[in-house]
């Protein structure tokens, strides 16, 4: 980062006293067929010169339309009113041209998917160049802006810069456009930067590198940050004040110590109860938030969140409540007339949520209380292997190479146990359970579902060993055929298993009912229920048969942290009640450590740490779990700024060309700060896993425990 | 990408001369030259009808008669019609009266058709989205020859309000003009002007459809949102960055669009007494002429697949993706 000196010269900036951006009742509406949609409803909030405020809250809350009236890119047809002012200048009603004056230049913003933020025809060079020239036409060489554009992306990490500066946006993966569009963001040296949801489709390790690179940014350029997030995780130690948005408006401000530690606002309450912590060993009652936001286009006077409120009293329905100060501070404000009842509770933060919305630790099942050795084996990989040809050519393909998609894995489930396999995307993950759940005979290496290895089986034992498994997939909406009604839906397992017709009118209420969902809603369609409420669908039509396995892959992911709480504790008590056992997919780690009695860490194709989650998660030996695990952040501000990152340099290497020996070791921190003769170990043995404490094993030649929660 | 176009190119050729095959055998099957000799009234003497059946070569199996024709169009050689002409000799003029209504109606078609879809995709909603869309459905709808013959009223309106005849609207040329080179070339543009416009305008209407709704794909893009971000205007971004964009799907269409546009060509030429390669075709199959219908049907081929390999260059121009791989 020593070139940031020579990159931001810019002298000219004049020195803006207070806030460089002040909202001020912020009303923005659009035009829909249901009448006008309210997205915001009247925001007021300030950024200070240097400062980070971190806005939170559920899908649709209006936090990107927020974002977007600053910017002055909503579409024509949004009405937009209130007071916008940055650096002292009031920007609504300004002209376009005008505002890109100071689009980029003053105030620049990164967007949440950066797979599509780039423009596919042009070079990620030409776009950064494109960035500094349309403000500085004339006083800057095209040449020297693309000299400065290369400059950049090596500030933001690329490696390679000047020759990647040459490269199509598809020639690069997610995390390297995301630091792309920071380079972008932050070539003019601007003094607000906007990133809404910047880490959200990225992978948890892309994620602590592109935080971190948030706060260089911050830090070369002097800019407020405005950082918008549905993960209360990911502002805890970035951010230095706290915005809780519900239904379009601002429920909850204040410092984020404050607000992690005394919410003083229901809303917020179940938001921080919601999250399964990474640093919690002991069983955590997880807090659902039922029901679904508001809509948006007419809504009843009072309280918005009062429908979802577990303190709800008569009073909330008669005015909206206004942010008033709590606890007697000036900076601490909620929305909420019984917020001096929730700061007189004894208890704080995650436990008074479980608290007030009254949830409870899932009782762990019967079965789990016998010895793991004593159960039966449900699902055994030994040595699995799966191979995909790489071929080249249109009409006539040969084949150039093989991609090691899963390369010799091995691991057992048992009875009444959850196995959470955790990975980077592109490791492998999928692969296996496509593998498992294609109950084939395998490239290499062996499945046996219940004891019986499905190499030998024949068409008929398939089908019934099939009833024995089931799926859940991460997308709600893609895996249920939107043409069926729900009774359909989940009929058809019992329907193609032969099951009688009163048989199965009998068991499809009761698995609705089982789900949490009324059985009167049978008769609907998929497309009319929320992604919480399809995911369950998802759960029914996987119980249907009464499975022993349930395979889930990512079950939680597509689903906002409150709704995602719901679904986790579902599964728990299904899992508690019916004895059932789960491969459970996930990329986040805080979900496997609440539900997984197990985990599996998988890194390209191969698993490197293998054990009991509480051994794994409190003493990881590999040096890639301790990396995934620092890169996850906790919903904790005090212990979030004291941790220390272990970042992970680049990307995945491709699995048709794994590095020899280790495969980790072109990334692992260990093995660069190993003396030579040590690491010629990893480069040419590939480490076997080894037995490091009781269920807990891990493959590296230099295991040892480092602590990183 | 070289060897790319040159793959695709020599696919183009072997498609152009299936395609002749074939016309070529239809032709050859359907036909009945002899048929219309032998009902002359008077009919001919059998020596004259067994001595055309040798020199049409019907003697033959239909693949040698087109090897035998080939062999000749290989050499710059077509063949004689059925009365007997060189076809070589007409062909020359008749590609440069067709290629001159096909190229112009193909450029303002493209280039206006692009133009009115992305404003039509800017301004959806308002009154000349609405407006551009019915144009082109009504457009779209409307026969060629219905078309044709509307604006033949309609010039035949201006001419009169004129006074004089600006706008003609039989051949391709006075016939037997005299004057100077330029006055030539206004005598022509004279007769050029409303067929042109004949093809043309179904050609806007086709491609403005497509055009806007590659456009409003582009329009909600993420990509559009950041180069506005990083400080172009909207107008700006448009351009650059959105219409270079929704372009690319363009390129493909071209190779059909041409397609149409010699569908609309020959029934144009009839409508306006043009004498080229349309006009030939039908003549051609009138008089069971199979040389000729070939002829015009390697014509049509050759452009056809000849725009297609144009849109495979188009594409890689616009598309960096593709020259990448
Ligand atoms: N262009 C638009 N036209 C109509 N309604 C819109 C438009 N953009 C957003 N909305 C509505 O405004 C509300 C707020 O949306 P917004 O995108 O700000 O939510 P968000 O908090 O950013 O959610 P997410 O976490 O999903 O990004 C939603 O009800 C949304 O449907
Ligand atoms: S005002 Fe009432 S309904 Fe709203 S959050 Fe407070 S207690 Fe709940
Ligand atoms: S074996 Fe070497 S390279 Fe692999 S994880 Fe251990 S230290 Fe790192
Ligand atoms: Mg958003």
């Amino acid at each position: 980062m020593t070139s940031s000196e020579i990159l931001f010269d810019s002298p000219a900036d004049p020195v803006v006293e207070g806030p460089v951006l002040q909202v001020e009742d912020l009303q923005v509406s659009f035009p829909s067929e249901a009448g006008r949609v309210h997205a915001v409803r009247g925001l007021s909030y300030e950024v200070s010169p240097g400062e980070v405020l971190g806005i939170v809250g559920e899908s649709g809350s209006g936090k990107s339309v927020s974002s977007l009236a600053v910017m002055g890119l909503l579409p024509p047809s949004a009405r937009i009113s209130g007071s916008i002012k940055f650096q002292g200048r009031e920007l609504i009603g300004r002209s376009d041209a005008e505002l890109s004056k100071i689009r980029g230049r003053r105030i620049s913003m990164v967007f949440q998917d950066p797979l599509s933020a780039l423009t596919p025809v042009y070079t990620v060079g030409d776009q950064i160049a494109e960035a500094i020239l349309v403000h500085r036409k004339g006083s800057v060489s095209k040449a020297a802006a693309a000299k400065r554009a290369a400059e950049l992306l090596d500030l933001v990490g690329i490696p390679n810069a000047a020759e990647r500066a040459k490269a199509f946006p598809h020639e690069f993966s997610g995390g390297m456009r995301q630091r792309a569009v920071i380079a972008m963001a932050i070539a003019n040296d601007p003094d607000l930067i906007i990133a809404d949801e910047p880490t959200t489709a990225l992978d948890v390790t892309v994620q602590a590198q592109v935080l971190q690179l948030l706060e260089t940014a911050q830090e070369v350029t002097g800019a407020g940050i405005v950082i918008i997030t549905h993960d209360l995780g990911v502002v805890a130690g970035f951010a230095d004040r706290l915005m809780v948005m519900y239904a379009g408006r601002a429920v909850e401000t204040g410092k984020v110590d404050d607000i992690y530690s005394q919410p003083r606002m229901p809303y917020t309450l179940g938001l921080l109860g919601s999250i399964p912590r990474l640093d919690v060993g002991e069983k955590q009652a997880l807090v659902p938030i039922t029901g679904q936001p508001p809509s948006l286009t007419d809504l009843p006077p009072g309280c918005p969140f009062a429908p979802r409120c577990p303190m709800v009293v008569d009073a909330c329905h008669t005015a909206e409540p206004p942010l008033i100060n709590v606890d007697g501070s000036a900076e601490h404000h909620a929305a909420c007339i019984r917020t001096g009842e929730i700061a007189a509770t004894d208890t704080e933060g995650a436990e008074a949520a479980a608290e007030i919305f009254g949830a409870e630790v899932v009782e762990a099942a019967e079965i789990a209380k016998v010895p793991r050795e004593e159960r039966r084996v449900v699902l055994g990989l030994d040595a699995l292997v799966k191979e995909y040809p790489v071929n080249k050519g249109v009409v006539f393909k040969r084949r150039v190479g093989t991609v090691h998609a899963v390369d010799g894995i091995t691991f057992d489930i048992r009875e009444g146990e959850t196995l959470g396999l955790v990975g980077e995307s592109g490791c492998g993950k999928t692969t296996t359970l496509m593998e498992i759940l294609g109950l084939e005979k395998p490239m290499g290496g062996e499945i046996s579902v219940l004891g019986t290895n499905v190499s030998e089986l024949d068409a008929k034992r398939r089908k019934a060993i099939r009833r024995d498994m089931s799926v859940v997939f991460q997308d709600p909406m893609a895996s249920l055929d939107p043409r069926l009604t729900i009774h359909d839906v989940i009929a058809e397992p019992m329907q193609v298993h032969g099951y009688g017709k009163d048989e199965i009118n009998r068991r499809v209420p009761e698995l609705m009912r089982l789900v949490g969902l009324r059985p009167e809603q049978l008769s609907r369609y998929p497309g009319e229920f929320s992604g919480g409420q399809r995911q369950r669908i998802g759960i029914a039509r996987a119980l249907a048969l009464e499975p022993k396995l349930v395979v889930l892959d990512e079950p939680v992911s597509a689903l906002d942290v409150s709704i995602q709480a719901g679904v986790i504790n579902l599964l728990e008590e299904l899992k508690s009640s019916l004895g059932l056992a789960y491969l459970f997919v996930a990329h986040d780690l805080s979900v496997v450590r609440h539900i997984a009695d197990r985990v599996a860490v998988m890194y390209l194709g191969k698993i490197v740490e293998i054990g009991d989650v509480d051994s794994v998660f409190e003493a990881p030996r590999h040096p890639y779990t301790q990396a995934l695990l620092s890169a996850i952040p906790i919903p904790d501000p005090a212990k979030e700024r004291q941790r220390e990152r272990i970042l992970l340099t680049g990307d995945l290497p491709s699995p048709a060309n794994p590095p020899s020996g280790c495969r980790f070791r072109t990334r692992c921190f260990l093995h660069a700060s190993l003396p030579p003769e040590k690491q010629r170990t990893c480069i040419e043995l590939e480490p076997p896993r080894e037995v490091q404490a009781l269920d807990h094993e891990a493959a590296c030649h230099f295991a040892q425990i480092r602590q990183v929660l | 990408m070289a060897g790319f176009l040159l793959r695709r190119l020599v696919n183009y050729v072997v498609l152009a001369l299936v395609a002749t095959f074939l016309a070529f055998t239809l032709a050859s099957v359907t036909f009945d030259p002899i048929g219309v000799l032998e009902q002359r009234k008077p009919p001919p003497p059998a020596a004259t009808i067994e001595a055309k059946r040798k020199d049409l070569h019907l003697d033959q199996p239909i693949p040698q008669r087109f090897v035998t024709w080939m062999s000749g169009v290989v050499r710059g050689d077509f063949g004689h019609t059925i009365t007997e002409r060189p076809i070589t000799d007409e062909l020359g003029r008749r590609v440069g009266v067709s290629l001159r209504l096909f190229l112009l109606g193909i450029t303002l078609g493209i280039g206006f058709g692009v133009l009115l879809g992305v404003v039509s995709a800017i301004r959806q909603y308002k009154f000349s989205d609405y407006f551009a869309t019915l144009f082109s459905f009504v457009l779209l709808s409307t026969p060629v020859f219905v078309l044709g013959n509307l604006l033949k009223i309609g010039a035949q309106d201006i001419n009169d309000a004129v006074g004089t005849n600006v706008l003609l609207f039989v051949g391709e040329t006075t016939p037997n003009f005299q004057g100077t080179w330029f006055e030539h070339l206004w005598d022509r543009l004279q007769h050029l002007i409303v067929p042109t416009l004949t093809i043309a305008l179904g050609q806007i209407a086709y491609y403005s459809r497509y055009q806007r709704s590659s456009m409003l794909d582009v329009l909600g893009s993420d990509f559009l949102r950041t180069a506005q971000a990083k400080g172009l205007t909207r107008r700006q971004a448009l351009f650059k960055h959105g219409l270079r964009t929704a372009l690319i799907p363009m390129a493909t269409l071209f190779a059909f669009g041409f397609g149409l546009l010699v569908v609309g060509g020959t029934f144009t030429e009839r409508i306006f007494n043009w004498f080229g390669m349309g006009h030939w075709l039908i003549e051609g199959i009138s008089t069971q002429d199979t040389n000729v219908t070939a002829t015009v049907t390697l014509f049509v081929a050759v452009c056809v697949l000849f725009s297609g390999w144009l849109a495979d260059v188009l594409y890689a121009a616009l598309d960096p993706r593709i020259r990448v791989n």
